[in-house]
């Protein structure tokens, strides 16, 4: 038993004694609660420095023996401000600032900030087809990627390990695609105002159908370790009950919501990018509990890979197609191209701009230090992220720097039910019954 | 267009809506929220462009006529009649619609009956609000403060925009929450970023930023914050300080 730990030790305030929790101190603390003669109600606060709540997530927890009594979350603790941050950057810029929002969906940010100002600047219908299926198709590998870390972290939490290193072994094949195709396993910003700022390198196709085939192989694993797993199931069903009613006063949208049964998934209710194109079925389950939530992530892991195989088919046909629009005063000018270095500009661009037009060089200069003036107005064009309905709300006033963008992320509003689903509970069910809501932090405090 | 800037050392010039593509066409009111001066950022003897002197006005989409086309009308039409039966026919201020996205301006004392009958009434029926997200407009006299509240009808499948206006001087608007009560972190979040205060909200407390933090960031007269960089001997300003187009 520990009692100089200048760290984990306890504390007399006027609240009354503080115990600082660090792990394997648990007979401190019992001691410490009998010596004072308290025996029922314990207030905890779980975080934000926790393995177990997804990141710098607080949690407040009142307890009576292991029953929660009530729970309330603390967030905030890694507000960064990009929403402000964005108004101080064009509107291209922008893009580099909202893909570091939700770490682990980047591309979803990119996506509805893009079709946002996309819908001001009145293009929808000018951005190309291969920009489109280049779209659709990283944002269904994101798709992957992030349920594999759902339920990665997920099973991590209940201590099913395994499920924590092959979900992380299978996001790596993901990343490994995003960094080929984007030249980045993260913060990509390569959806951009009028289209994506890449074509597909070349022997991209082939990787893509690799995957597709490798995850065939992998993702019965999952189903294998879990399903069926008395341990996992146990710790799953039945927790975490939310139904529909409450989904929708809270505002619940994704898996969450469609483990209520309600087939709502914006992709097929009001398509963007052309999803109407994809053939692909929504997945739902009907006992609104953290153990149909993974199964419907489960389950649209493989409707994902359906969508991407038909983004490649398209892709194929799509060669040396445009991926930016067609208009000057908005496509960003020059494509990159990678050079000896790995890196670097297109020499045919700077060729032309340095050798060949005096307008095009001022045109270049002005397209990328000052940016496009975007119509006053204001636009909301949700996708349907992983975690649910993904907004930016990208409010202009006819310059060239966002006047406002306010992103609605699905975490932040999605962590609303965590007293709904907790309270009255056990501990050790609060850990489960979040982790089925999958709450981001980098989203929810922005 | 109704409001000139009213800048009397300005020269008489072409204003922004002369130039179509940068302003959609003027239908009905049309309010003017701010003033853009100059161009390419350059102030005072160091603009040799002769552009220093614009002053242009900042108008958002006006105010659209009936009939407004396709469901537009029937949300329009059901909402009048509710708010008819109730007595508060002029909570409506103004509907605009731009690119295919629809907005009603509501009076803000009557922001949580119009709510309420967006999400009851079966002819509307907008189960989810999908956010509410403040806007700072410092030139809009009377009217700085925004709240802009998504409403989602999964029913009809129909998406509604509400916006509603507070002053700086009183930033009070009744809170929604015992309508919508996801709007509960959506409220506390505007009120922690801009200020405004939500009547009736059960705890309109900060949540984003610390408790004791100053100030509400995501206002206009909030500066950005930053220092300066040193980089291969130069210095660049922090990004609110840096020359920017305007």
């Amino acid at each position: 038993m520990t009692t100089n730990d200048a760290f984990a030790g306890t504390s007399e305030t006027s609240e009354g004694r503080v115990f600082t929790v660090t792990g394997q101190d648990w007979d401190t603390i019992t001691q410490g609660l009998a010596d004072e003669g308290i025996e029922e109600r314990v207030v905890v606060n779980m975080g934000p420095q926790h393995p177990s709540t997804h990141g710098v997530l607080r949690l407040i927890l009142e307890l009576e023996g292991e029953t929660v009594t009530e729970a309330r979350c603390g967030i905030g603790y890694l507000h960064t401000g990009i929403e402000k941050n964005m108004e101080f950057r064009s509107w291209t810029q922008g893009v580099t600032f909202c893909t570091r929002m939700d770490y682990l969906s980047p591309l979803f940010n990119e996506a509805t900030y893009c079709l946002g100002v996309e819908r001001l600047l009145d293009i929808e219908d000018q951005v190309p087809e291969k920009a489109q299926v280049m779209r659709v198709l990283l944002m269904e590998i994101n798709r992957i990627s992030s349920h594999l870390v759902a339920i990665a972290t997920g099973g991590m939490e209940l201590g099913a390990l395994t499920v924590m290193t092959i979900g992380f072994r299978e996001r790596e094949l993901c990343l490994d695609l995003f960094e080929l195709i984007t030249g980045l396993r993260m913060n990509h910003a390569f959806i951009r105002p009028g289209g994506v700022a890449q074509d597909l390198p070349p022997g991209a196709l082939e990787e893509i159908r690799g995957f597709v085939a490798l995850m065939k192989k992998r993702l019965p694993e999952y189903a294998a370790f879990c399903n069926a797993n008395p341990i996992f199931r146990g710790r799953l069903e039945g927790i975490g009950h939310l139904d529909l009613e409450a989904c929708l006063a809270l505002g619940i949208t994704g898996p969450v919501l469609r483990s209520t049964g309600y087939p709502w998934d914006l992709r097929k209710t009001e398509p963007y990018c052309g999803y109407e194109d994809y053939e692909f079925d929504v997945q739902t389950w009907d006992t609104a509990d953290s153990y149909g939530r993974f199964r419907i992530r489960l389950a649209e892991m493989w409707e994902s890979l359906r969508i991407i195989e038909q983004a490649a088919d398209r892709l194929a046909g799509l060669e040396g197609a445009p991926v930016m629009i067609g208009d000057k005063k908005i496509g960003w000018p020059s494509q990159l191209a990678i050079g000896s270095d790995g890196m670097g500009n297109s020499l045919d661009h700077i060729r032309h701009i340095m050798g060949e037009s005096m307008e095009a060089l001022i045109h270049h200069f002005k397209l990328v230090t000052e940016g496009f003036r975007v119509p006053a107005g204001q636009a909301y064009v949700p996708v349907e992220a992983p975690r649910g309905e993904l907004g930016a709300h990208v409010v202009s006033d006819g310059g060239t720097r966002p006047f406002r963008a306010h992103f609605r992320d699905p975490s932040f509003t999605n962590l609303q039910a965590t007293s709904a689903m907790a309270e009255g509970g056990m501990v050790a069910d609060v850990i489960v019954a979040i982790a089925s809501l999958d709450p981001v932090m980098g989203g929810v405090d922005r | 267009m109704t409001d000139k800037p009213d800048e009397k050392s300005a020269p008489e010039q072409p204003a922004a809506e002369q130039s179509p593509e940068n302003v959609p066409a003027p239908t009905g009111e049309v309010r003017q929220v701010g003033v853009r001066r100059g161009m390419f950022g350059v102030k005072g003897t160091g603009d040799t462009s002769g552009y220093g002197g614009l002053v242009s006005a900042v108008t958002l989409p006006g105010a659209a006529r009936r009939p407004y086309g396709g469901w537009y009308d029937a949300v329009a039409d059901a909402l009048g009649e509710g708010l008819r039966d109730a007595g508060l026919e002029p909570a409506v201020e103004s509907v605009v619609i731009h690119r295919g996205e629809i907005t009603f301006h509501i009076r803000r004392e009557d922001v949580l009956t119009v709510a309420r009958l967006l999400r009851d009434d079966p002819r509307l029926r907008f189960e989810l609000l999908a956010g509410v997200s403040g806007v700072h407009y410092p030139q809009d006299t009377g009217r700085e403060l925004h709240a802009v509240y998504h409403l989602l009808s999964m029913t009809h499948n129909r998406r509604i925009r509400l916006e509603v206006t507070a002053p700086d001087a009183d930033p009070h608007i009744p809170s929604v929450v015992s309508v919508y009560p996801t709007a509960d972190w959506h409220e506390r979040e505007a009120y922690d970023m801009f200020g405004l205060i939500f009547d009736g909200h059960p705890s309109l407390t900060r949540i984003l930023m610390p408790d004791d933090w100053p100030g509400h960031p995501q206002r206009k007269d909030y500066p950005l914050g930053g220092i300066p960089v040193e980089y291969k001997g130069g210095q660049v300003p922090p990004p609110d300080q840096r020359r920017s187009y305007n």
